[in-house]
């Protein structure tokens, strides 16, 4: 029936969905990258802590919660500035939407808080241990626990979120994928790891954290591999989708900056790092950094471009 | 009360494409300038001499399962009377969720910070008039009623015609139907 | 229209019940949210019933007002034409109304004519200005070296005024550039012009064929109407046009004919019809006259022989007609309106008659009917003009094109130039037309003008011609003025009035007013009685015995049906000499024309160069709405269409930017190019009214394309005088970014 030649004339023009659908800019690339640091740094330096059963005492860790919770602000931040009807924020609590991620979301960033602060305070360098602080810092020792644990849950639903945010748009045939979820945590931990691993602190918090990045690194490689698969095994929609990757328009900056210098790389880094026993080069979390915020640029871009309307 | 559940039918056999009812609809929901709600798509198959052509006028697809609902984290996005899709302007933030899980990408950002898209005129159902874009179109190209109602013009023709819907891969049950 | 009502009421019953559903069925949030039916408020508080003029169609609408400010302009469901719906444009006259570029004062010229150099006086100072002109003339050459150019309704007061003045020489380009030759051809072979609007009875139609009529993209309301209706009731749809037009994507049959070649393909159609018996016999015999004579006249040319100078298939041309013929009577070729192509458009015309004739649609239901009309008289109590004017001196000297039953808008044109006619236009009066578009070969109306003792134009918009003028007047737009009584033939004869929606803004006038104004200067105020249009309108409606109040209420006054054809009734009389349908034509035989349409084959393009073709765009009227911000917004620029094969062959790219040189070397572009399918190889389409050059036309300055630059050439049609513009071609330049 369709013979070869199609030409197709929408007269559709409206600014930001046409030719290509762009509504979602740095803003919420700065968003999704930050919320899936802090998550990441929630887990890790939560999991540190249970496993050691007793508080960290290098400066590094101690500040965790309190950095966790400025880097949060900085994406809120940054997602308020992407909103429209910024009068309007104060709607995403006046109700929760449960088919929503955006609505866990906004919910999950709100409970951070608490669970960040209690954190910190129940940890406090010695110099910050005002009187006045004291009853606070003691509840927040009672429960540390608990805590720490609800922070891990808090940190993985953190995480999944900002991947499950653009997975369940299933408009976007790139992002539609369940993959999207456990990358963006994989990804989180790992930034989060490299973060940890710029700041003060012990040499064998330092170590175990480069082993656990490590694994978070390969597990990324992995998800990246399935995600891929899944494209080029899929629907001719999802063919199309992961085209853009493979031969398409980001072919060049998702290899080089996602996969070679923010994965590849710094994974062969730590290898040796580990197994030569050599120096930490910082250079190593610098680029994990910058090849997670890769990722997230370039999925939130070309993704977007990825509708149906690609299809005949 | 029976619930109405509100369609749209586009004649493709009819439809010459001449944008009669998207300017129609721009003067009557004071669509800003430069936007649209509903916009024409002219498909062209074959090579010269041989060749076929589709043209019709689309718009929202007031999907029953529709995910731009799913999607609002404010419930500003929401069934409204017979089906119809509305965005309550007062509820919006602009976060555009809705926008990217809506597989015809039939919403705008309206320059005053809602999204905006066809709202089936339903101030108009109310009041018992037809929905802008169908009063004028000059071809009566465009039907609009009740598919629950087994009497109406739409459930006649969806009877009696073939048709079609936009991508119903998207699982989002639209509820615009194309008569070829 | 009892179709539409039926549905307002079944989803009115269900809508109105659930309303309180609707506007109470979603809890609001602590009073926060706004009502479900989020009403944009765009009803008026007034509404007043007028009619469209964003063609010359006059639809009626209903113009809705909101603190006299108009929000929007739906269809009058009353009105014949419209019946409540509207053409994309018709919503559009917002866009005009609130135009910045409109003319907002008068201006007298102070540079060069076409230095655009103006001064914006008081209209005392420029009525004076030019009624001392027009006396000068006429004092000095006689009031008949005065031209009127004029196209819309608002200009018959200033023909009016130009026939008390004494001259009647009164010319537009929707005559010799666009009706002219179908009017002539169908005139001589029935007896009676096809008329606007268009006599025909499309929507009982069960096969139409167009030829080059490209319904759909030309967008007069009424027709687009019943020719949907004919399709969503089976109608058989046949399309000849070198282009895939949206009318040809709806067809059973697409004749993608070499342009020009038509009258072989309906030679060809004649040829069938009558050797495999398809015709009306009765009805020939009855009413008709010359059927041998055809006979022997189309007996060798057979399909076949089309097929070559078509560049159809037999087969097809077969095929097509057999599929019209077989639907007769309620079958029609349309007779097209702009038919001013190649010249031979007026005998083009006449076969195109013919086949109507032989199909015996005329005076048939499905076919042409019979309209009748109301009468209403002109002017009440206005004395009769004072002189008989000469004859037009619209034509060389020399030179009589006999059938021609309108002046000719380029013939007043050249007679500008002086000693080049029966005697010279000395002073033009332009009204509502932009000669510098409408008119081919724009450089004899530039050389025209130069000559001219005086030119007043009078517009709404900067227009080109406006340039030109020594006096500029700035009319108000439809919307804020009173024009004539519209009387109109139809199958249900009715009157309909304009009247103003909201008062003119700026310093824009009526035309009523600056044409009683001039009147009192030139010494003719008998002529113009009424202080405003209103008065006049309803002197005309009230003499004529309707109900002035009803009238104005709902803009209309319909009457009741009369028969319109054979099948209610009505015998149909032909107004030829012959009193018979002609397919023979003794006037033409006597004016020494051919008596049977001949068919010449066309000037093939020179190698790299392309046939130029022009149409419409559904959303724009030619030149006249191109700067409309409202109606631009879908529709900003034209193309130029080339088939794909031919751009990919010449390394041309889909939405390039190219220039187009015509055969003269003329330019015009930068332009987009439309790569495509859906055009033959051999030429090259665009719509016409785009790629304007006044400065004041600040949104459509530079967009486009502008074809009438590329017309440097017309082929002039002997019969009627008409100027067959699709004779020139271009090629296609690529433009260097
Ligand atoms: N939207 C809109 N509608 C309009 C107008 C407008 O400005 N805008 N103007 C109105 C007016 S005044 C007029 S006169 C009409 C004009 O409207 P029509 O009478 O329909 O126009 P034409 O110029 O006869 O036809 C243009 C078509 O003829 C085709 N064509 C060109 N050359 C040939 C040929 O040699 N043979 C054949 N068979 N086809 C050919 C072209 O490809 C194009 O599709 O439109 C009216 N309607
Ligand atoms: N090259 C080429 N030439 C053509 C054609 C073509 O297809 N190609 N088509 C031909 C045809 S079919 C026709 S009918 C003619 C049409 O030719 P015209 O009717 O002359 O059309 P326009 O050139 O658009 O000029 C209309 C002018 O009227 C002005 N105007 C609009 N409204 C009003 C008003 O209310 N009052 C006054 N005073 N002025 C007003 C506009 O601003 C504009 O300057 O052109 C013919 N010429
Ligand atoms: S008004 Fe009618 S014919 Fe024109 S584009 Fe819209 S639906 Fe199609
Ligand atoms: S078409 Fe898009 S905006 Fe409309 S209901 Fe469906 S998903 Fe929502
Ligand atoms: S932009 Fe408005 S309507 Fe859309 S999802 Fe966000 S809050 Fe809901
Ligand atoms: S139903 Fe109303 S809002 Fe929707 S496209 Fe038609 S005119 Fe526009
Ligand atoms: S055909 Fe369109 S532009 Fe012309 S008068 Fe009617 S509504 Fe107006
Ligand atoms: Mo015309």
């Amino acid at each position: 029936m369709t013979s070869p030649v199609h030409e197709t004339v929408t007269t559709r023009l409206n600014p930001a969905i046409d030719p290509a659908l762009h509504i979602w800019g740095w803003e919420i690339t700065v968003y999704l990258f930050l919320g899936g640091l802090v998550a990441g740094l929630f887990i890790l330096s939560a999991l540190f802590e249970l496993q050691k059963a007793k508080p960290s005492t290098s400066s590094g860790m101690r500040s965790v919660p309190l950095l966790a919770l400025v880097l949060l602000s900085l994406g809120m931040g940054t997602l308020f500035l992407d909103l429209e009807y910024k009068a309007h924020v104060y709607r995403f609590y006046l109700a929760f939407r449960p088919s929503s991620p955006m609505s866990w979301g906004a919910w999950i960033l709100l409970l951070v808080y608490p669970v960040g602060l209690l954190l910190w305070l129940g940890n406090l360098p010695a110099a910050l241990q005002l009187p006045v602080l004291a009853r606070p810092m003691a509840v927040a020792q009672r429960w540390r626990r608990p805590l720490l644990w609800l922070s891990v849950a808090m940190g993985v639903g953190l995480g999944l979120y900002t991947g499950l945010l653009l997975g369940t748009l299933s408009a976007r045939i790139q992002w539609s994928s369940t993959v999207l979820g456990p990358l963006f945590l994989t990804s989180g931990i790992s930034t989060g790891a490299a973060l940890l691993l710029l700041l003060p602190l012990h040499a064998d918090e330092r170590k175990t954290l480069i082993r656990w990045d490590l694994v978070a690194i390969a597990t990324e490689l992995l998800l990246l591999a399935l995600l891929l698969i899944g494209y080029a095994s899929g629907s001719s929609a999802a063919r199309m989708a992961g085209a853009v990757f493979m031969g398409g328009a980001w072919t060049a900056s998702f290899w080089s900056l996602v996969v070679v210098v923010g994965l590849c790389v710094p994974l062969a880094m730590g290898l040796l790092e580990v197994r030569k026993h050599l120096p930490l080069i910082a250079l190593t979390p610098v680029l994990v950094l910058i090849g997670g915020l890769s990722l997230r640029a370039i999925l939130l871009a070309s993704g977007q471009e990825t509708g149906f309307r690609l299809l005949p | 009360m029976r619930n109405p559940r509100y369609v749209m039918l586009v004649d493709t056999r009819l439809c010459v494409g001449c944008k009669a009812c998207v300017l129609a609809c721009k003067s009557e929901n004071n669509v800003p300038d430069g936007y649209c709600r509903e916009w024409i798509v002219e498909d062209i198959w074959g090579e010269f001499p041989d060749l076929r052509a589709e043209i019709r006028s689309t718009r929202c697809n007031h999907c029953s399962n529709a995910p731009c609902v799913d999607a609002c984290p404010t419930g500003a996005s929401h069934f409204a009377l017979g089906g119809v899709v509305l965005v309550d302007h007062d509820a919006c933030t602009g976060c555009k969720a809705c926008i990217a899980s809506c597989p015809y990408d039939a919403r705008y950002v309206h320059p005053d910070g809602y999204v905006d898209k066809c709202t089936f005129c339903l101030h108009r159902v109310a009041r018992g008039e037809l929905p802008a874009c169908v009063t004028v179109c000059p071809t009566r190209t465009l039907h609009f009623g009740d598919a629950n109602d087994p009497h109406s013009e739409v459930s006649a023709l969806l009877r009696s015609r073939e048709w079609k819907v936009d991508h119903p891969e998207t699982g989002a049950e639209p509820n615009l139907y194309f008569l070829v | 229209m009892s179709w539409s009502r039926r549905e307002f009421i079944q989803i009115g019953s269900v809508a109105l019940g659930a309303t309180s559903l609707a506007l109470g069925g979603r809890r609001s949030l602590f009073g926060l949210d706004s009502p479900d039916v989020a009403d944009p408020h765009t009803d008026g508080d007034r509404v007043v019933a007028t009619l469209c003029e964003l063609c010359f169609w006059k639809c009626g609408v209903l113009a809705h007002v909101q603190n006299g400010r108009v929000t929007k302009i739906v269809g009058n469901p009353a009105h014949p034409l419209s019946g409540g719906k509207l053409c994309p444009r018709g919503t559009g006259g917002i866009g005009l109304l609130y135009d910045p570029d409109r003319l907002k004062q008068p201006l007298i010229r102070r540079g060069d004519r076409g230095s655009q150099h103006y001064e914006a006086v008081s209209w005392e100072a420029a009525l004076d200005h030019t009624a001392e002109n027009l006396l000068k003339i006429k004092a000095k050459y006689g009031p008949e070296a005065v031209a009127l150019f004029s196209h819309g309704f608002g200009g018959s007061f200033f023909k009016h005024l130009l026939n008390a003045y004494g001259s009647d020489n009164v010319g537009a380009p929707s005559y010799a550039q666009c009706r002219g030759g179908r009017e002539v051809g169908f005139q001589l072979t029935f007896g009676a012009p096809v008329g606007s609007p268009e006599v025909l009875d499309l929507e009982n139609c069960r096969a139409i064929a167009l030829i080059g009529s490209h319904l759909g993209e030309n967008m007069h309301n009424t027709q687009v109407q019943e020719f949907a209706t004919a399709l969503s009731r089976g109608a058989q749809l046949i399309v000849v046009d070198p282009r895939f037009s949206t009318a040809a994507g709806k067809a059973k049959h697409w004749l993608p004919i070499k342009p020009g070649t038509d009258i072989a393909l309906l030679l060809a159609w004649i040829h069938v019809m009558l050797s495999e018996n398809l015709y009306d016999h009765d009805y020939i015999a009855k009413y008709a006259l010359g059927l041998e004579e055809l006979k022997a006249h189309v007996a060798d040319k057979t399909p076949e022989w089309a097929a070559v100078e078509t560049g159809l298939s037999a087969g097809q041309i077969v095929d097509s007609i057999r599929l019209l013929a077989g639907a007769r009577p309620a079958a029609m070729l349309h007779p097209g309106r702009h038919t001013a192509w190649y010249g031979d458009d007026a005998q083009r015309a006449r076969a195109m008659a013919i086949v109507n004739a032989l199909l015996g649609n005329y005076g048939r239901q499905g076919g042409f009917y019979l309209p009748t009309k109301l009468p209403v008289a002109k002017y009440p109590g206005v004395p009769a003009y004072a002189t008989k004017p000469p004859p037009a001196p619209d034509k060389p000297k020399g030179v009589t094109y006999p059938f021609a039953d309108e002046s000719l808008a380029h013939g007043l044109r050249d007679a500008s130039v002086p000693g080049t006619a029966a005697y010279d236009i000395k002073g033009w009066i332009v009204y509502g037309t932009n000669l510098m578009q409408a008119l081919p070969e724009p450089k004899k109306t530039l050389a025209a003008i130069q000559h001219l003792d005086f030119l007043l134009a009078i517009d709404v918009l900067p227009a080109e011609i406006t340039g030109f003028a020594d006096v500029v007047l700035p009319e108000a737009t439809y919307l804020e003025r009173w024009d004539d009584v519209a009387v109109t033939p139809y199958k249900e004869p009715f009157v309909a009035i304009r009247q103003p929606v909201v008062p003119p803004m700026y310093g824009s006038k009526p035309g009523w007013w600056i044409a009683r104004e001039l009147s009192k200067r030139l010494g003719l105020e008998t002529y113009f009685p009424w202080t405003d249009a209103g008065q006049m309108v309803e002197a005309r409606l009230s003499a004529a015995g309707f109900d002035v109040a009803q009238v104005k209420k709902t803009g209309v006054f319909v009457a009741k049906h009369k028969p319109i054809c054979l099948e209610e009734g009505l015998e149909p009389t032909f107004a030829t000499p012959s009193k018979k349908i002609e397919l023979f034509s003794q006037q033409l035989a006597d004016a020494g024309f051919d008596p049977m349409p001949k068919y010449t084959p066309p000037e093939e393009p020179p190698e790299g160069q392309f046939r130029l073709l022009t149409g419409r765009t559904p959303t724009h009227t030619f030149g006249r709405t191109t700067n409309n911000r409202f109606l631009s917004q879908v529709y900003s620029e034209n193309e130029v269409w080339l088939n794909a094969r031919i751009a990919k062959e010449r390394g041309l790219a889909n939405g390039e930017m190219v220039s187009l040189v015509n055969q003269d070397g003329e330019r015009a572009g930068p332009i987009r190019l439309k790569a495509t399918q859906r055009i033959r190889p051999d030429c090259v389409f665009m719509v016409h009214g785009y790629g304007h050059e006044s400065k004041g036309l600040h949104f459509a300055r530079g967009r486009g394309g502008n074809d009438s630059k590329l017309m440097s050439r017309t082929k002039i049609d002997p019969l009627m005088g008409g100027t067959g513009m699709s004779v020139n071609f271009v090629r296609i330049e690529q433009v260097t970014p």
